[in-house]
């Protein structure tokens, strides 16, 4: 047990720092759900150029071609947060579809692909979850007929956030129908600009849409599309979602949320009083940093055993349960603060935080749901964490 | 930057795994809680042979000079077996008072003796985090006179003892002074505390002021986390075994979803605890300005989340759990007692909230 950064440590990290306070100004503020901004992409190109984003991806695609080191890749993550600076452009291409590529991509497709996404110049979606194949996603029904040298596309997916300007999609079909399930599905990249696609907004709990559905009438998709081996789409896809399950907890994202939570009771007063002062406001806040520091340092633990190419397995399988629960805990605990005020939701001069913590609470709700369920969670917990056994076969699989 | 065991490190925690071990099963407990104290002197001597008792303590004194961290390692193990040995107090908790600037004479004299086990030291602090009607201490012209209750090892008739009155650190030697220790009966027969009467004994300053106070009890609360840490986890792997073996409906109950998904619910709440008891233990060694914070953290959540898990683990096992023939209670109570002893959740959150500056400053 050694906190010590290390000098290496250290200098990269006054690297970084000394390149956020050059260039704050250059760095766009805005994080544009939508399409990126001309800013946006320079400032992409900028990141790439120092090794900032698209670090270890080779250099001849486009990337800035340095060896995995995940400590590094802490630091700058950690210095960016603390200047309050975008990072880049975060999205399901640059994070799930470039290393699902670099694994099991051809030549080819790396070389169509990889440089244009990770520069911004294509926003890809991601087709996996269907109306009838949630949890159980290998029962997926979106089938893609042989037909010379494409497939024909028929079907619906749903929950795809950004297809509505999304260039491309990569995405689950079942090109075996007669094969056992988890066999039958390839996995293809479609131009969304293809004759067929139609994509509808689904609105939320939230009162925004912030997902689609996405429908396909006699969608054409070359052959050549497909990424891996025709028929083991769900290994290709099983790939990706290990990328994706990394994403959501984020424990950095919790410590945010606490230290506003903090500032919002230093400055709201109730009966002349500020919320900080309240003694049950605080035995609730120093419950929920017990549980952010821990899932911090769990963090760590799980970094230096990457680091030293060993698997935390425990400590990875529980982010995404944990610290999603967390997320929501700690938004419905300001709502909580600001009592009735916390449930304005829309214009309002009585309104203190412009329904931020409600979005969240909602919102947050659908991500415990969503990437696989907390009920999926805990099977998978008990699974491969701690050796109990799956379903019994008679009610695993029901003959059709 | 490395959040993991060092070599040594793993090799001092499996070492003293397997001792405890090798003596030191439910039966044994059984009969230990029945009233034969036998357990209690193997483990010490045992303790003892392996140098444990001066882990903490200077090299100069005799010790191996290690720190909060190992000391953390050790409670792990003994949390885990439910073993009633000395620790918290006598091994972390007085020789850090004891080693503090300002009282070496006090440490050249009893240090050595302390780290070769021909002493044992017990603190009577509890009146510091909690002061009772029926409870209390005063010094008057260098004598202590009083009740001192829920004092931690006082079960070996501990030669010294450590007390705080009025923010200054006081040691008692019992040889000399007129000291009563009986224990009181708690839930936990795995860690006895006792009360301690002092009448009008001659007390000698160890040394004063809030922050080593703060420091020792720091210490003792990282400690009482990690061997909640090793309680938890042995409570954990018992019920995931229990549910593997234990069969209705023609199945191992392990697996139902509703009993795998209580499981997984223990997994996830205690896997990131190991992380926040060992960045909190290496904070009382390495990082003096996070290491108050860590403390209360590291106290307080694990109290709340071994609580849960020694609840629903007992519920995974069924009937059997509510029985004495598995004696999986022992794990149950050395919990309850852990969670309450030097300041229970509420208390210790109060302090990291306090410690932050947060609320209105008293």
């Amino acid at each position: 047990m050694d906190l010590n950064p290390g000098p290496e440590y250290q200098g990269f990290r006054d690297q970084v720092k000394s390149f956020l306070n050059e260039n704050s100004q250059m760095a766009g503020r805005a994080r544009n759900p939508a399409r990126p901004s001309k800013d946006e992409l320079e400032w992409q190109k900028k990141l790439i150029e120092k090794g900032y984003s698209a670090r270890t991806i080779p250099t001849e695609y486009g990337g800035y071609g340095a060896e995995s080191d995940v400590l590094k890749s802490r630091i700058i993550s950690e210095e960016f947060t603390e200047a309050n600076i975008p990072l880049g452009m975060a999205n399901q291409g640059i994070s799930m579809l470039v290393p699902t590529l670099l694994e099991l991509g051809t030549e080819e497709q790396k070389k169509d692909w990889i440089l244009k996404t990770i520069k911004g110049e294509i926003i890809w979606c991601q087709g996996y979850s269907e109306p009838g194949s949630g949890s159980d996603l290998a029962s997926l029904q979106t089938k893609a007929e042989d037909d010379g040298n494409d497939f024909v596309i028929n079907g619906q997916k749903i929950w795809t956030s950004s297809a509505q300007f999304s260039d491309m999609m990569f995405c689950l079909v079942r090109t075996e129908p007669d094969a056992p399930k988890h066999k039958g599905i390839s996995y293809i990249l479609i131009d969304m600009k293809t004759p067929g696609i139609d994509v509808r907004p689904l609105m939320t709990m939230t009162g925004h849409a912030e997902f689609n559905e996405v429908f396909f009438t006699d969608v054409r998709v070359p052959k050549t599309n497909i990424v891996g081996n025709r028929g083991e789409g769900w290994y290709v896809a099983n790939a990706t979602l290990k990328h994706e399950r990394g994403m959501l907890g984020d424990p950095n994202q919790a410590a945010t949320r606490l230290k506003e939570i903090v500032d919002l009771m230093n400055v709201e007063t109730i009966n002349g009083e500020k919320l900080i002062n309240n003694p049950v406001h605080l035995d609730r806040l120093m419950r929920l940093q017990g549980r952010v520091l821990s899932m911090s340092y769990n963090s760590l633990r799980s970094l230096t055993a990457s680091h030293k190419g060993l698997d935390a397995k425990m400590g990875k399988l529980i982010v995404k349960l944990n610290g999603c629960q967390l997320n929501h805990d700690l938004a419905g605990f300001a709502i909580d603060l600001l009592g009735e005020l916390g449930t304005i939701y829309g214009l309002s001069n009585h309104d203190h935080d412009s329904g931020k913590w409600q979005w969240r609470y909602m919102f947050d709700l659908g991500l415990i749901i969503g990437g696989g369920t907390a009920q999926i969670q805990k099977n998978i917990i008990s699974e491969i964490g701690l050796g109990m056994p799956r379903e019994p076969k008679p009610m695993l699989e029901e003959k059709k | 930057m490395e959040f993991a065991l060092s070599e040594e490190q793993e090799i001092l925690s499996e070492s003293v795994s397997k001792m405890i071990e090798s003596v030191c099963d439910v039966d044994i407990i059984r009969n230990h809680s029945g009233g034969d104290k036998e357990l209690r002197n193997i483990l010490k001597d045992q303790f003892v042979e392996m140098g444990l008792p001066g882990l903490l303590i200077p090299e100069e004194y005799g010790g191996s000079g290690l720190g909060v961290f190992e000391a953390s390692l050790v409670a792990e193990q003994i949390g885990k077996y439910v073993a009633p040995v000395l620790w918290v107090a006598n091994s972390v908790m007085v020789p850090i008072s004891l080693s503090d600037k300002g009282s070496s004479d006090l440490a050249e004299k009893w240090l050595p003796q302390i780290a070769k086990g021909e002493v044992s030291a017990c603190i009577a602090i509890n009146e510091v985090i909690g002061s009772r009607e029926d409870a209390g201490l005063n010094i008057e012209k260098g004598k202590i006179s009083g009740t001192s209750i829920f004092a931690l090892d006082g079960e070996h008739e501990p030669r010294i003892i450590v007390t705080v009155v009025d923010n200054n650190f006081y040691l008692v030697d019992t040889k000399e002074e007129d000291v009563e220790i009986s224990e009181i009966p708690t839930i936990d027969s795995t860690r006895p505390v006792s009360e301690v009467i002092f009448n009008s004994c001659k007390a000698e300053e160890i040394s004063g002021g809030k922050e080593i106070i703060d420091k020792v009890i720091d210490a003792g609360r990282v400690v009482l986390a990690a061997d909640m840490l090793g309680t938890s986890d042995s409570m954990l792997k018992k019920a995931v075994e229990y549910s593997l073996e234990r069969k209705q409906f023609n199945r191992v109950i392990g697996s139902f979803q509703a009993v795998k998904h209580m499981c997984a619910e223990m997994a996830a709440e205690l896997e990131p605890c190991r992380s926040l008891v060992w960045y909190s233990a290496y904070a009382q060694d390495s990082i003096p300005e996070e290491s108050r914070l860590a403390a209360c953290h590291a106290k307080a959540h694990l109290s709340e989340v071994a609580h849960n898990l020694a609840r629903i683990a007992t519920q995974v096992h069924g009937g059997m759990g509510f029985t004495d023939l598995l004696g999986l209670h022992y794990w149950f109570k050395r919990i309850g007692l852990a969670r309450q002893i030097l300041g229970g959740p509420e208390r210790v959150r109060k302090e990291a909230a306090e410690i932050q500056g947060f609320g209105v400053q008293v």
